[in-house]
């Protein structure tokens, strides 16, 4: 991953590593998934007073979106652990989303509202960036273990009880999955602003401004 | 299946000309797409094959994760859902009458004792009581109170091999399914002939429902006539259309 910084030390600057790049596709096509399916099965029983249209949901019915449900979860955890798992191993967390403090982030945010933020260095992440990451990371957590309270309250009665009990899983699940929705259309929007971000997220590299 | 192939023509003829990022672009806005009309995707034949093949996956898993002395939650009367939905494949209306004179429950398969049951031998059984929380495999939850004989005695009591795999039940409204054998001697699961107190109404089941708070609504079947004792997978009513055998809690 490094060689393209010793081949043409001066011009290519590394933005993501290889490992980040696979994880976060592989989370694109299981987030997707997870979230189409979760629709859908939520229209069975809505917690509120509006169902998801069906035209964006996965599955053709309940049994089918259940199913798909439950086969893309092992895809989006296992893909999760390895990411997170690299993520605290390799120091990527530490280095990229560390240190974060809340006047950088309003100061970032405050900046991004009024198309003032600088995007010099494109490895390294501002601080708007680390809140948005850090936070997705912890609603995709929040996710997961509501989820498994969902489906396991009687096994996993420890996490039904943390999540309060089973409708209360439910509320959190719910919770979590706009939380993650919101993030995302942020992200998109982001990368829309600043389309020379798109191509690293592939490549995993950016060629320095002359 | 037709789209499949124009998404992959398209893909085939765009490769040549295209830059690799502006192909992965376009490659993915049409994974999206295709995702998102759901319906076909999942009517495939090698997505069905991949998702049924998940979901008996997902079976062995909820087996290894089922603790045969985990008890489900109880609740104080004060926490009974009143009322309690009603809830089958068929609409209310339809809800089929059993006339409790002419009862018989009948038992088949790996059971030493097949004698048919009548009711008042069944209510001279040990009787216990549960306030449990059922759960709808749609999302919904209710809170009821259902008394009847621990399954594993009335097991034990007619003799079946407690080893098999499977109990499997047919029922009088035509609906039919199976549980594993870990799930039958579950403490908490009963054959309930009472709910709220009051001999099972019709429309919660009469003249008796398996009770298990274990497991999700559908897994608990109402109206049975035929209980039988199996090695043989005997999948059920919305088993066999795709929904997951196991659907354990």
């Amino acid at each position: 991953m490094d060689d393209t910084r010793r081949s043409a030390p001066a011009q290519w600057v590394r933005v993501h590593p290889l490992l980040v790049r696979i994880t976060h596709w592989v989370n694109v096509l299981a987030v997707l998934i997870m979230m189409t399916s979760g629709w859908r099965i939520y229209n069975a029983s809505p917690l509120f007073d509006f169902r998801f249209p069906t035209e964006i949901t996965l599955g053709g019915w309940l049994a089918g979106a259940i199913q798909w449900h439950f086969a893309a979860m092992w895809l989006f955890a296992l893909n999760g652990l390895v990411y997170v798992a690299y993520g605290i191993a390799s120091g990527h967390f530490r280095r990229k989303l560390l240190p974060i403090t809340l006047p950088a982030i309003v100061r970032d945010v405050r900046d991004a509202l009024r198309g003032r933020l600088a995007h010099d260095d494109l490895s390294i992440y501002n601080a708007a960036q680390r809140a948005a990451y850090l936070a997705l990371i912890v609603a995709l957590t929040v996710l997961v273990a509501s989820g498994l309270a969902i489906w396991k309250p009687v096994q996993f009665y420890w996490l039904a009880w943390l999540m309060g009990d089973y409708e209360g899983a439910r509320l959190v699940h719910f919770l979590a999955m706009a939380a993650v929705a919101g993030i995302v259309l942020v992200h998109v929007a982001m990368v829309v602003l600043v389309p020379r971000t798109f191509p690293t997220i592939f490549t995993g590299r950016l060629r320095r401004a002359p | 299946m037709r789209r499949n192939e124009s998404l992959k023509n398209h893909q085939g003829a765009g490769l040549k000309s295209l830059e690799r990022r502006l192909f992965l672009r376009r490659g993915l806005s049409l994974g999206a797409l295709a995702l998102l009309s759901g319906c076909e995707l999942t009517d495939d034949e090698g997505v069905q094959q991949v998702l049924w093949a998940m979901s008996r996956w997902n079976d062995r898993v909820q087996g290894w994760l089922f603790d045969p002395k985990r008890l489900a939650p109880e609740f104080p009367e004060s926490m009974i859902t009143d009322p309690f939905p009603f809830n089958a494949y068929y609409d209310e209306d339809e809800v089929r009458e059993v006339d409790g004179a002419d009862y018989r429950l009948e038992l088949a398969g790996l059971v030493r004792e097949k004698k048919p049951w009548r009711l008042p031998e069944l209510y001279a059984l040990p009787q216990v009581s549960q306030i449990t929380r059922h759960i709808c495999i749609e999302g919904w939850s209710a809170i009821g109170k259902w008394s009847g004989v621990r399954f594993s005695e009335f097991l034990q009591r007619i003799g079946a091999d407690l080893s098999a795999k499977y109990v499997g039940f047919k029922c009088a409204d035509d609906y039919s399914t199976s549980i594993d054998m870990a799930t039958a001697l579950h403490p908490q699961t009963l054959l309930a002939f009472r709910f709220a107190d009051q001999i099972l109404p019709a429309k919660y089941g009469f003249p008796m429902k398996l009770r298990m708070p274990t497991k999700l609504g559908f897994k608990n079947p109402k109206h049975i006539r035929a209980i039988f004792v199996t090695n043989q997978y005997p999948g059920g009513y919305w088993e066999d259309q795709g929904y997951n055998w196991f659907s354990g809690s």
